[in-house]
């Protein structure tokens, strides 16, 4: 009897003490929030694309010091992921490394989930090789397609020249769940999701960053912000679309003459979310700071039009929603 | 003796010495891989640990990001999964070894919870997914996380369990029996004290498992930025390992060494428990006297 006592007290005791811990910190940011503001709390709920979380984070971030009242909670499911919850009305805002399909927006219209589509940033995916590679300097999309298209027979550098190293090229790219994969395949193959499968596919771009690093030959793609990161010890390739070799960077991007590996990066913003006043102010903030936070984070802002276009879409949405409530 | 005899003898004395050559190289390589991973860790996050970094919410810049949240939403799950999974995984461990009769029906489920216990995290993950989130409408919050990670570890803490009860020897229930206790009696005055040691290191194991579960809590859509900490059931949550894995995959170096920092609270956190596992099993088992 008294052992089995005793076993209870621990037990619960430890239990105890995990469930103050969380409650002891718990109590902590409510009296912080409540010291700030006296406003209603609301929660903005965020998912889909993790080349754009880096944005809609930095945005969140700041609103802290501005509407310390707003909670919002950002994931990373995939820009597919994050449109699936988003046409089910789960969440109110989807971020999105590429536009909406036309499947994805006629669930929306099913479920009655209307939305407006806002560009808040650019991104261009580099081509890297590494540093000790003095033999290429730009390729063009036909090489980048040759090199990367189903049941590809480029093996070898000299493939692709004949002036190259007779070594084979180790590719590194992003994995099949990626919208940056999505994206390469489309532009560079022509059609999405069609790929070589023998290269070292990775969901976790540092693991192709390391990749490129090691090894003479190789060759790999991802996301800007990933190169900026690393400049010292990547070669960024130029691309030549036709119209010359051009290498990506805030000048190019921005202009779109980074062809055809420059992509714009949306959020959507369901406006039967935007009657709510928490999400009407996040996304009121995230137009307004959008340009220096995209930049701070790795991406190129918008062009001063696209910038136009989504503030007038945003008054247009946030007006009606006013009226009719 | 013969010649023979004295060669063989000393080719067994030579094997006998190899096997345990052999084992000790085993050993060490683990403990080489353990020291290796701890050094790692240790020497690219100590300096990102400090007491900011647990208080602090989560940030893009790599010095000011904190764990806080982090933290709150595992303990937040741990609490909540102990709560639900181990009253239901020691009555199942009980029902199955002291009252269910010993059929087909009983070897079925009994091969059935072996295999669950051995199935991939995500894919109750996915289930959760479907059934929590979806079905019973919990949506993201930490009730449907910890219901998930319950159902990990759910075979685990009944496996465990079972293993603790069958410890007992049956005579201590036949004496108990003898005496004219009911079944009720002999089994929660005798059978379960005398078993707790047992089913509390299950237990602790299964909860480290639980804390350490990514996968699952990704499958369901716990998200990657929360700066609240939960302060109730339906709340979004977001846990330590999604948390690492955030921060381990940002582009900037400063982050992978504010992820080694965090996995260095996560292993604190897991000693912390094995300590209270070490602690009940040395209190209950001192007790123990047959």
């Amino acid at each position: 009897m008294r052992i089995k006592c005793e076993v209870l007290v621990v037990v619960s005791g430890a239990i105890m003490l995990l469930a103050t811990l969380a409650g002891c910190s718990s109590s902590h940011s409510a009296g912080g929030g409540a010291g700030t503001s006296t406003k209603a709390t609301g929660a903005v709920k965020v998912d889909g694309s993790s080349t754009v979380y880096p944005i809609t984070e930095a945005v969140a971030e700041e609103l802290r010091a501005v509407h310390p009242h707003i909670q919002v909670t950002v994931g990373i499911s995939g820009t597919g992921g994050g449109m699936k919850k988003f046409a089910a009305g789960e969440i109110d805002i989807c971020d999105a490394s590429r536009a909406i399909k036309q499947k994805e927006a006629d669930k929306c219209a099913a479920k009655g989930v209307e939305f407006i589509e806002l560009e808040v940033a650019y991104d261009g995916l580099a081509v890297v090789i590494n540093p000790q590679n003095d033999w290429c300097d730009c390729l063009t999309v036909e090489q980048l397609r040759e090199l990367w298209r189903p049941e590809s027979a480029v093996k070898k550098w000299s493939d692709l020249n004949p002036d190259w190293p007779q070594e084979e090229i180790r590719l590194y790219g992003p994995g099949t769940d990626s919208g940056t994969f999505d994206y390469f395949t489309k532009a560079v193959v022509g059609e999405e999701k069609a790929c070589r499968a023998d290269y070292t596919a990775s969901e976790d771009d540092n693991v192709l960053v390391t990749g490129v690093i090691n090894s003479r030959y190789a060759l790999g793609y991802f996301g800007y912000a990933y190169y900026s990161e690393n400049k010292g010890k990547l070669k960024l390739l130029g691309v030549d679309g036709g119209s010359g070799c051009v290498k990506p960077s805030v000048e190019t991007v921005r202009s779109l003459t980074y062809k055809p590996l420059s992509r714009p990066l949306f959020i959507y913003v369901s406006t039967e979310s935007l009657k709510q006043p928490a999400v009407r102010d996040f996304v009121k903030f995230y137009l307004e700071t959008t340009d220096q936070l995209s930049t701070e984070v790795g991406y190129v802002p918008v062009s001063d039009q696209a910038a136009e276009k989504n503030q007038q879409l945003f008054q247009k949405a946030a007006s009606t929603e006013k009226g009719a409530s | 003796m013969s010649l023979h005899a004295t060669k063989h003898r000393r080719w067994s004395k030579f094997l006998s010495a190899a096997f345990a050559t052999v084992c000790l190289l085993a050993l060490l390589s683990c403990l080489a891989a353990l020291v290796l991973l701890l050094w790692q860790v240790l020497s690219h996050g100590i300096d990102w640990l400090s007491w900011d970094f647990i208080r602090d919410l989560p940030s893009r810049f790599p010095a000011k990001a904190g764990i806080r949240t982090a933290l709150a939403g595992s303990l937040w799950l741990m609490g909540l999964t102990t709560i639900i999974s181990v009253p239901i995984g020691m009555g199942a461990a009980i029902y199955l070894e002291e009252y269910a009769a010993n059929n087909r029906m009983r070897t079925i489920v009994q091969t059935n919870i072996a295999n669950l216990a051995g199935v991939p995290s995500i894919v109750y993950g996915i289930l959760g997914l479907g059934l929590f989130v979806r079905f019973m409408a919990l949506e993201r919050s930490i009730l449907a996380g910890a219901l998930t990670l319950s159902l990990v570890v759910l075979p685990i803490i009944i496996l465990a369990s079972q293993e603790a009860l069958r410890a007992v020897p049956p005579s201590i229930r036949h004496a108990s029996f003898a005496l004219g206790a009911t079944k009720w009696q002999t089994i929660w005055h005798q059978v379960l004290p005398a078993s707790l040691p047992g089913m509390m290191t299950g237990i602790i194991l299964a909860m480290s498992r639980a804390l350490g579960e990514a996968a699952p809590l990704l499958a369901i859509g716990a998200v990657a930025y929360v700066p609240f900490v939960p302060s109730s059931l339906s709340d979004e949550f977001t846990a330590l390992p999604i948390q690492i894995f955030n921060w381990s995959a940002r582009p900037q170096e400063d982050f992978h060494s504010v992820a080694a920092a965090g996995i260095i609270v996560l292993l604190l956190v897991l000693i912390c428990l094995n300590a209270v596992a070490v602690f009940v099993r040395y209190r209950t088992s001192k007790q123990i006297r047959w």
